[in-house]
């Protein structure tokens, strides 16, 4: 008889389980759905010509699927006097983004590795003004950072924007390699000392080759930052060493007569695709690495 | 022969607080000298000072005869196996054991050679092209010796080596240890606060508290011998039984009176001992409380004592009593006819009791 009652009882509770399952898919769906809408409407768009978007529907399909929007778009657009699309600053973004993310990953891990395996007088001080750094606005050090890149003479120029993304990435990238090496018995290092390494062999050989989760969570953040950022880049630029959001700007903005909705939207999906394709190609490494720190033995 | 490792007067302070103070060690080549103390006493930061690996903020220390003081770790001519085994995680076995050599700069063919070495020694060549991470507990800590064996210094450092290891894994590591310092003739310094390990692996013990050396000497003396009330607690298990008691002078030698719950008080006769103060704490280990069929020391003598407690052990039964107000353990035969509540004669062996003045806590005999 209990047996049978219980029996019962679980079968309820596997059904219950079951349709709590689906109406949880089923939410998740049209969270996804909401959220994938613009990306749609970016993607038809950028794939209809002018005269189709003016009389069509925003979120019908292209009748016509022609890429003249995306060829303007990369070689044509103009960004106020010039029309050369986004291709010339797309680069540009790219020779900033490159050093920059590589440079501040590089001396982030270093830091955090001096900030939590060489604890000296004041390491915690330190860390703690590095990670002010992380808080203060981006307009705050605007006039003081312009001021700087004159005097170093790199104003205007891609070593200069690097020279701004470094610095201001550094307050983030210590605090990643920092907390994740904290996590390392000290004893590693001392036993390395004992061995007769000394503070860069002991980084290269065995804190390097440890940090590949952290390593992946810092460039896709790096990455992000630098390559989305646009006050630095509207700032600290001239003519010529603009980065791809800059552009990206001026096309939308400083066109005259007729907006080219489909060039917009190619030219902003252009914009976004290095981001994109880091997300998709190491997307599954920042979970991991988030979280890499913690379960480590 | 001159000291391998001489300690003189060294402190040791963070801050204001005083880590180590004034300790005065040294031991010949061969020694295996053992740190033991509770948790905090001092003796793994003491280890870390005679690495190099903690700054020193006075006093002295030479290795080998040579001044060692500020030289940094690598040039100091030791070894270290620590408590997590720190072994390389992302290097082989191979590589970890051999990563000293290259750092040193050390030719691939002799580097190649001394690996084949030690992998033999501790049967650890199936193990070479593993990582740290596929092997077990036990792998590791041989990986870990490996590592310090290659490397041979003139001093062998062991930072609570077995503590991460199971109970069985731990005695069977202990016993390789010893005879690996017997089969080397190497010279150790081993951090425990397993007062077992200790009398098991040393030939000389250090015993510390709060920074402070409190007996320095062999297993026997340490044991048999302790300088005070801390030391006497600390070493031996089960613990010396350390009971209040009156001392007063008689023809033949000191009576000593101790309180018992029913009845009068056990008065006991030392022979030895004549000079002693009138309130003493009597020390004697379990052992030399036993069945009386069992001794036949000159110093044994018979009371009855009303048994509280009997704990089987296996090879021994230990009986607690209450005596002089406190828990008192005798070691007894395994087929002992002690019972709970029931009186059992029992004989007490003076032949190698402890006094300890009950103010100070030093030894007073």
């Amino acid at each position: 008889m209990s047996d049978l009652s219980m029996s019962q009882a679980t079968g309820q509770n596997r059904t219950g389980k079951i349709i709590l399952r689906w109406v949880l898919y089923l939410a998740l769906g049209l969270f996804a759905l909401f959220y994938l809408m613009p990306l749609f409407v970016m993607i038809t768009t950028s794939l209809k010509s002018l005269d189709e978007i003016r009389t069509g529907d925003l979120i019908a399909l292209p009748r016509d699927v022609t890429l003249d929007a995306w060829r303007t778009a990369w070689s044509g657009a103009c960004t106020g006097i010039q029309c050369e699309g986004v291709r010339p600053y797309f680069w540009n973004s790219i020779l900033i983004a490159i050093p920059a993310v590589a440079i501040s990953t590089l001396l982030g891990a270093m830091n955090g590795y001096v900030v939590a395996q060489w604890q000296f007088r004041g390491a915690n001080i330190i860390f703690s003004l590095m990670l002010f750094g992380c808080f203060i606005p981006f307009q705050v050090v605007l006039l003081p950072m312009a001021r700087m890149l004159g005097i170093m003479g790199i104003a205007g120029t891609i070593p200069g924007l690097i020279f701004v993304h470094v610095i201001y990435g550094l307050g983030f990238t210590t605090l990643f390699f920092r907390n994740y090496y904290v996590s390392i018995p000290s004893e590693l290092t001392k036993a390395a000392k004992v061995d007769g390494a000394g503070f860069f062999r002991i980084f290269w050989s065995i804190f390097l080759p440890l940090s590949l989760p952290i390593i992946v969570v810092t460039v896709i953040w790096q990455f992000t930052q630098i390559w989305n950022d646009f006050l630095f880049g509207v700032s600290f630029s001239q003519a010529g060493t603009q980065p791809v959001t800059v552009a990206l700007n001026n096309i939308v903005n400083s066109t005259t007569g007729v907006k080219e909705y489909n060039v917009d939207m190619a030219a902003a999906i252009i914009a976004a695709l290095p981001t994109l394709f880091v997300y998709v190609v190491a997307g599954k490494y920042f979970i991991r690495g988030l979280t890499a720190g913690s379960v480590k033995g | 022969m001159s000291p391998i490792l001489d300690i003189n007067n060294l402190y040791k302070s963070y801050g204001t607080t005083e880590i180590l103070k004034d300790i005065n060690v040294s031991i010949e080549p061969g020694d295996f000298l053992v740190l033991v103390g509770p948790s905090g006493c001092g003796k793994s930061t003491l280890l870390n000072c005679i690495a190099g690996l903690e700054p020193i903020t006075g006093g002295a220390i030479s290795i080998d005869g040579k001044d060692m003081t500020h030289v940094s770790p690598k040039d100091r001519d030791i070894a270290m196996v620590f408590q997590s085994y720190a072994l390389y995680p992302t290097m082989t076995v191979a590589k970890n054991i051999t990563f000293g050599m290259k750092v040193r700069g050390v030719d691939q063919a002799t580097q190649d050679k001394k690996l084949a070495q030690v992998a033999a020694q501790l049967q650890i060549e199936p193990l070479l092209n593993r990582r740290p991470g596929q092997l077990s507990g036990g792998q590791r800590q041989r990986v870990a010796m490996g590592r310090a064996l290659v490397r041979d210094p003139k001093l062998f450092l062991f930072d609570e080596p077995l503590s991460n290891l199971d109970a069985k894994l731990r005695v069977e590591m202990r016993t390789e240890i010893k005879a690996l310092h017997q089969n080397l003739g190497a010279s150790m310094v081993y951090v425990t606060h397993d007062q077992i390990e200790a009398m098991t692996l040393a030939t000389k013990i250090v015993v510390m508290k709060g920074g402070v050396i409190q007996q320095i000497g062999s297993p026997s003396e340490i044991y048999n011998r302790p300088a005070n009330l801390f030391v006497a607690d600390f070493m031996g298990s089960p613990a010396m039984n350390l009971i209040p008691a009156k001392a007063h002078r008689a023809a033949d030698g000191t009576r000593i009176e101790i309180a018992r719950n029913s009845g009068g008080p056990i008065v006991l006769t030392d022979t030895k001992n004549r000079d002693l103060p009138e309130d003493v704490i009597l020390g004697v280990r379990p052992e030399d409380i036993a069945d009386p069929d069992l001794r036949g020391s000159d110093a044994t003598q018979a009371a009855d004592c009303l048994i509280d407690i009997v704990e089987p052990a296996g090879a021994d039964t230990f009986a607690v009593m209450q005596l002089g107000g406190k828990h008192v353990t005798a070691r007894l035969h395994a087929e002992t006819t002690a019972k709970p509540g029931h009186s059992k004669r029992l004989s007490f062996d003076l032949g190698k009791v402890s006094y300890f003045a009950p103010e100070t806590g030093l030894r007073l005999n």
